[in-house]
């Protein structure tokens, strides 16, 4: 008996995701597109609101873990990437995993795995890079900073800040996604929110930015100099959030013209 | 003297020291300090410098007022540069404020010889103490023992540091005495083994009684430069080998040669550094430390020095075809691991996801297998991943193209001065 083709759209959390793969079993329905939101996209296809509900999802995530403990966390990885059409590379996934079972697992280079396991490698690729290149600034005791990934990283980066600033209160706002990561005291939120912009910093905070800038500057060899390499490890997308790359109002005397001056030879 | 003179002079100072690692040390937030140490297991890179390299602590020396003549360095006593040195407070406070702020996982200390080696640790330690004990700093310090310090001062800088290292820099006594003649062999090498004895002690302290003191916990390290005086990679190579052995270093750095001073002794000041060779000897390392090679099977008295046209392990499967070809679904790990273009990773998912099938040569391009080079050296169910069986010349002529396709201009550069 062939299932009827549909379209899903579902709210955009991962819970709502398992639920569609909940109705497609229940309902012997398959669906040909997993939408997130309103979409006035006209299409052949019926389109179905699926419902978030706990007791749906939560049993296909049994069915997941009974299968093999690692799938649901890969799973919810992959839902934070920016893999077009990940929820349909997620739903034939599982639907194959269902077929299978637990050796499928194994099967690295399959076509419904290995894209789900690269977007999933690109995922913690730019939350390993993220994790150095985000720069705060101390806006009077509360450190914020801004960035603009790909993928959704706020999620996996709010552990590894809320042990680094344990006791600090801060902010990480997402400009693609449109929401910030909110920690004080020992509690963190990730919150919509539509836009944002950050206040003039101040004096001390200036003069943080100068020396960091200076320093950015002085340490590089000039005899090596590799911007391709450069370019390698630290991808120029990430540059407009960080420091040392940016401009602020005042006019600094750079490190050349510094080291040009006739310095008397003094010390402490 | 400014805070922002004193910056630019000593990091322009400490930039050719290469280490630039931030791992080894797993400590969590605690209660009072600020900050933590990296949990994973290649450190954080903060940033990337104008000439590519990583970038993860604010590496410094405390001071750049020798009283060495070390004639390969920039800092020598006799050199016309302008000078200056760091109050302890004030390197404390400006590593806190860069930490803070997300610039750096920590501070890498490093020193000119102000007066004495023992003089020098002392204000190293000053500066760390009030980082550690006033500001609560709980990140992660990288401390240069200076070479002849007393026993006494390398421990207490131990307690402080996460990783302690001593720079051999010169890899033979006789280029040790006619360059730095300020360093012998035996003051360097003495705090090596004091620090690898108090490591090991250390840690089998922690064994029994869980507070007990840490002494650099992420182990001990060194550095070593290249092209300034005539050793051959041989030499160097079976000189890493050994400290690895010997010393238990968690790494050994090469540092090629800028050239910033004119001597007869030392290389010409238009020699260009030589980067291709230090990057084959790190290729070299990482073969020795991660792929089970011996320092003996990549060179010998035949072969001196690497051939910078080839990676050392492509230079080894062409030297030894009888190794070869490796049967993809049932070599050991050992074996895969020495099939050119197969990675740790790469070997690591074929040992997983030929449980289940035979894998062919598609499958290995998925798991990350670099078959341009690879694809010479192995076979998928018997039959060879390569279409054409070429000739050892053949074979040859196409490894050094895709080398020269992956080579950064930089280093092809000095790949033409062999052409």
């Amino acid at each position: 008996m062939k299932w009827r083709d549909v379209i899903y759209q579902y709210d955009g959390s991962f819970d709502g995701l398992l639920c569609c793969i909940f109705e497609s079993y229940t309902q012997k329905e398959n669906p040909t597109a997993i939408v997130c939101g309103e979409d006035s996209e006209w299409s052949l296809f019926e389109t179905r609101v699926i419902v978030t509900e706990g007791a749906h999802a939560e049993r296909v995530g049994r069915s997941l873990r009974k299968i093999s403990r690692d799938v649901l966390p890969l799973l919810r990885r992959v839902h934070l990437t920016c893999l077009p059409d990940k929820e349909l590379a997620i739903y034939r996934f599982v639907a194959k995993l269902y077929r299978e079972g637990a050796p499928y697992l194994t099967r690295l280079s399959d076509d419904a795995y290995q894209p789900l396991l690269r977007a999933a490698h690109h995922l913690s690729s730019e939350v390993e890079l993220l994790r150095g290149f985000i720069r705060f600034s101390d806006y009077g005791g509360v450190l914020g900073a801004e960035i603009s990934p790909k993928n959704r990283v706020l999620p996996l980066l709010r552990g590894h800040f809320a042990e680094r600033c344990h006791d600090e209160a801060f902010f990480i706002y997402d400009h693609t996604h449109h929401e910030a990561l909110l920690y004080a005291a020992g509690r963190s939120h990730i919150v919509p929110l539509d836009d944002f912009e950050a206040a003039p910093p101040g004096a001390e905070e200036l003069a943080y930015r100068q020396l960091w800038r200076r320093f950015y500057d002085t340490i590089a060899i000039r005899e090596r100099e590799n911007p391709k390499l450069r370019i390698n490890h630290m991808p120029k997308r990430y540059w407009k959030h960080m420091t040392e790359f940016q401009i602020d109002g005042s006019t600094l005397p750079s490190a050349q013209q510094i080291s040009a001056q006739n310095m008397p030879s003094s010390t402490v | 003297m400014e805070l922002l003179e004193k910056l630019t002079i000593l990091a322009d100072a400490a930039k050719y020291d290469a280490a630039c690692t931030s791992s080894g040390a797993k400590r969590g937030h605690r209660d009072g300090m600020i900050g933590c140490t990296s949990s994973s297991v290649v450190g954080c890179c903060h940033t990337f410098s104008a000439d590519g390299r990583c970038v993860t602590l604010l590496k410094v020396l405390l001071s750049n007022d020798c009283s060495y003549e070390c004639k390969y360095c920039v800092n020598r006593r006799s050199n016309d540069t302008p000078r200056a040195t760091f109050e302890p407070r004030e390197l404390a406070e400006l590593t806190i404020g860069f930490y803070r702020r997300n610039y750096i996982e920590g501070l890498f200390l490093s020193s000119a010889v102000l007066a004495s080696p023992d003089r020098t640790t002392e204000l190293m330690i000053a500066a760390l103490r009030i980082l550690r004990e006033d500001y609560r700093f709980n990140g992660y310090i990288h401390a240069k023992a200076i070479p002849g310090t007393s026993p006494e001062l390398v421990t207490q800088l131990g307690l402080l540091a996460d990783r302690l290292s001593v720079n051999i820099e010169l890899p033979s006594e006789a280029a040790l005495r006619s360059l730095a003649p300020n360093k012998t062999k035996r003051a360097i090498l003495a705090p090596m083994q004091q620090i690898r004895d108090e490591v090991i002690e250390s840690k089998a302290e922690l064994v029994k009684y869980r507070s007990a003191p840490r002494f650099a916990p992420a182990g001990q390290a060194t550095q070593l430069i290249v092209g300034a005086s005539g050793e051959s990679d041989r030499h160097i190579l079976n000189l890493t080998e050994s400290l690895y052995a010997r010393y238990r270093l968690k790494r050994v750095f090469y540092s090629a040669y800028v050239p910033v001073v004119e001597n007869t002794l030392l290389p010409s000041l238009d020699t260009k550094p030589p980067l291709l060779r230090e990057h084959r000897l790190y290729q070299a390392d990482w073969l020795l430390r991660f792929y089970g090679f011996r320092a003996d099977e990549l060179l010998d008295e035949n072969q001196p020095n690497f051939d910078p046209r080839l990676d050392p392990k492509c230079c080894w499967a062409l030297r030894h075809p009888e190794f070869f070809p490796v049967e993809v679904n049932r070599a050991d790990y050992e074996a895969l691991l020495r099939v050119p273009g197969m990675g740790v990773i790469s070997a690591r998912r074929i040992l997983v996801a030929r449980r289940t099938g035979p894998l062919h040569t598609d499958d290995l391009r998925k798991l990350g297998v670099v078959m341009k080079r690879a694809q010479y050296f192995l076979t998928c169910c018997g039959q060879a991943a390569v279409p054409l069986r070429l000739s050892y010349a053949g074979v040859l002529s196409s490894l050094l193209a895709v080398e020269r396709e992956s080579l950064n201009p930089a280093q092809g550069e000095q790949l033409s001065l062999f052409a």
